[in-house]
């Protein structure tokens, strides 16, 4: 073997680049390009918008807790800041302001970027110095600063109206006139599809891998010849940019950007996106971001109790699948690929079976709690069922479904442990 | 004296009221290997925690290459050409073998903290990893997680990080510690073929692979050193046999 071949051994094949990295990114530009065509409606595109800019925002996110394991709770500040920076170029755009005449709608998200990544650089030096319990309270504290300071500070935030453009102002760009939903669509399309690439491009880098480090082990990056504190600060000004990008597409998307997006709720739910996805993978928030806002505008249209069910969801998570979503799917792709994926799947499908069982005695349980709670005199009636408090066929449906439940987790468990 | 590759004059540390280095006085010459030995807590790890840059000394100071180093921040010291391992193995657990050995290479290759460039499409930096890792027999384990390694090559790994870099100043913590007799073997063969040409300074508890490897020892003693010389005469001097009596085996009852 030549010099050149013995280290190319270790780097991945050709083929192994193309299914690993560049085929994701083909298969993502084919479902983009191909959703239109089915012509969907307008409930599907409001919600796919909602999931373009959440899964930007919940992947500049990981940036900084998957791959740099630093916990904020005012992730939504990037968000916010960079999306007014947005929100007012817009309106610099319609009065054609000095150059902003000039430039078209479509690339507000960079202004978005600019602004987010403004945000944390000011805000990043003092914060990113330590990192662990320190950083999440300073991260909580300022997002709670800076939502307060919303309320003063009228001309830039708008108060409580917040501040609202017009997109179908200026330059019109690739014939997209920006203003029906289906034209907005491929705004959003676009920004999620660069957002996404350049992010996994990020993790590509010395810094990206840097971050890594520096999230596993900071004392050992400063014995390699890296101050850990910059790493920080560096990776927390993309991950700023990249939620600002993101506040940059939800300011052209919405027109509008209140204080309420830099509030502590957006930046609460950020962090459940991210970690029910799965933070030890890069698609993990993706998967979360889809879900999370899947549940958020179609569940809350079932059932009241939905932010019960995104409680219940995100600690089960938590406890029981901390790899997320992500970690649920390559693991189940890994089993089945396994050598003992018959056992695998067996233990796999009773698992499903016994998790289905408890879900449905807790729904039972809550739906039928939050009608008598209420006291309406509303009944949850499933599949013609008429199930009222009073009922006890309720209480015994309940019952038989959350003990058959965990007893099939018990005894799956017992089963993989007589197995391993 | 800016001929030495590392001198320490009069370095005190002290935490509160615990005098743990007192008055430390050595000077190591460019390509010598020289041993620190001393019983559990002389101090040693302390000192190498001192001349690393974690810790601050109290007085006194610390020059690598005539260069006062002493109260610079331990990745300025690296960059300088001082690198250092650690007793309890501590890289990076979650990401793979070949990544940690990259991220040890990165600084050297002048990669910055680069955020342009492709860290796969450098070829200096491929190649340079590959080298260490072939060196420290760990191309074979380079796609495992770290974390996952046999505890014997979390040390070669522990070496390797440390090598990466190229520093010509290299410090190793009880890189032995806790191997069986033919995995030191390979270690301090490892160290040997590794710090070819550079000035090594060991802090051992295994006096074979001191005698073995040191071209000179000093006795560390309550944060003292009590003796400074060649491995035959550290063997005959009276001081040390008194230090180490009842704690640990005479030097020379193991060689």
């Amino acid at each position: 073997m030549s010099d050149q071949s013995t280290y190319q051994r270790l780097a991945p094949s050709r083929g192994q680049k193309f299914t690993q990295r560049t085929l994701p990114f083909i298969i993502l530009a084919a479902i983009l390009l191909a959703i239109p065509m089915t012509g969907p409606s307008r409930t599907f595109y409001t919600i796919a918008h909602q999931m373009g800019i959440n899964v930007v925002f919940a992947l500049s996110y990981n940036m900084i807790l998957g791959k740099g394991g630093l916990l904020s709770f005012g992730h939504a500040v990037y968000f916010g800041l960079g999306g007014y920076l947005a929100v007012h170029a817009m309106g610099w755009i319609e009065d054609e302001v000095g150059i902003w005449g000039s430039i078209p709608v479509f690339f507000l998200p960079v202004v978005g970027f600019v602004g987010g990544a403004l945000a944390g650089a000011l805000i990043g030096w003092p914060s990113t110095r330590k990192a662990g319990t320190t950083f999440a309270m300073i991260s909580l504290g300022v997002a709670e600063l800076i939502f307060a300071a919303a309320f003063m500070f009228d001309s830039f935030f708008g108060g409580e109206q917040g501040i609202s453009g017009d997109r179908m102002n200026g330059i019109e760009l690739f014939g997209l006139s920006m203003g029906p939903i289906a034209e907005v669509y491929w705004f959003i399309a676009f920004w999620m599809f660069v957002g996404i690439l350049g992010m996994w491009a990020f993790t590509r880098t010395p810094l990206g891998k840097l971050s890594e480090a520096t999230r596993d082990n900071a004392q050992r990056v400063q014995f390699i010849g890296y101050n850990p504190q910059r790493v920080r600060y560096m990776v927390f000004i993309f991950a700023g940019g990249f939620a600002g990008l993101a506040g940059g597409m939800a300011a052209v998307n919405y027109e509008i950007f209140t204080p309420d997006a830099l509030s502590l709720i957006p930046s609460g739910l950020v962090l459940i996106m991210a970690y029910v996805g799965g933070i030890t993978y890069f698609v993990g928030p993706i998967f979360g971001a889809i879900l999370l806002t899947y549940m958020q505008s179609m569940l809350s249209d079932f059932t009241e109790a939905w932010l019960l069910y995104l409680g219940v969801l995100f600690i089960a998570i938590v406890m029981y699948a901390p790899r997320g979503i992500a970690g649920i799917v390559f693991g189940f792709i890994d089993g089945i690929r396994g050598s003992e994926s018959g056992i695998y799947i067996k233990h796999w499908a009773l698992n499903l079976l016994g998790i289905l069982l408890m879900l449905i005695g807790l729904i039972i349980l809550v739906e039928v709690s939050v009608r008598w709670s209420n006291g309406y005199g509303d009944i949850y009636e499933p599949f013609g069922m008429h199930l009222s408090h009073t009922n006890p066929l309720t209480w015994f449906l309940f019952l038989v479904a959350s003990v058959a439940g965990i007893a099939l987790s018990l005894f799956v468990k017992k089963q993989k442990e007589a197995t391993a | 004296m800016s001929t030495y590759a590392l001198s320490l004059s009069g370095l005190n540390k002290s935490f509160g009221p615990a005098q743990i280095i007192n008055d430390v006085n050595l000077d190591i010459e460019k390509g010598e290997r020289h041993a620190i030995i001393g019983p559990n807590g002389a101090g040693k790890s302390t000192l190498f925690n001192l001349i690393s840059g974690l810790y601050t000394p109290t007085s006194g100071s610390v020059k690598l290459h005539g260069e006062e180093i002493s109260g610079v921040p331990p990745h300025i010291i690296n960059q300088k050409g001082l690198s250092r391992s650690f007793q309890v193995s501590n890289i990076f657990t979650n990401m793979t073998v070949r990544e940690n050995v990259r991220c040890g290479v990165l600084n050297a290759m002048g990669q910055g903290y680069a955020w342009w460039r492709n860290i796969g499409s450098n070829k200096a930096v491929q190649e340079r990893t590959f080298e260490i890792l072939e060196r420290c027999g760990l191309v074979d384990k380079a796609p495992l997680p770290a974390s996952l390694l046999p505890y014997a090559d979390q040390r070669a790994l522990e070496i390797a990080i440390t090598i990466a870099g190229g520093a010509d100043v290299v410090l190793l913590d009880e890189p032995t510690a806790g191997m069986s007799h033919s995995e030191t073997d390979r270690a301090v063969q490892l160290i040997r073929t590794a710090t070819e040409g550079k000035t090594l300074i060991i802090v051992e508890h295994d006096m074979g692979v001191i005698f073995d490897l040191a071209d000179r020892i000093s006795v560390l003693v309550y944060g003292e050193i009590i003796a400074t010389d060649t491995p035959q005469n550290i063997r005959g001097n009276e001081k040390v046999r008194e230090a180490y009596l009842g704690d640990e085996a005479l030097p020379e009852e193991v060689v």
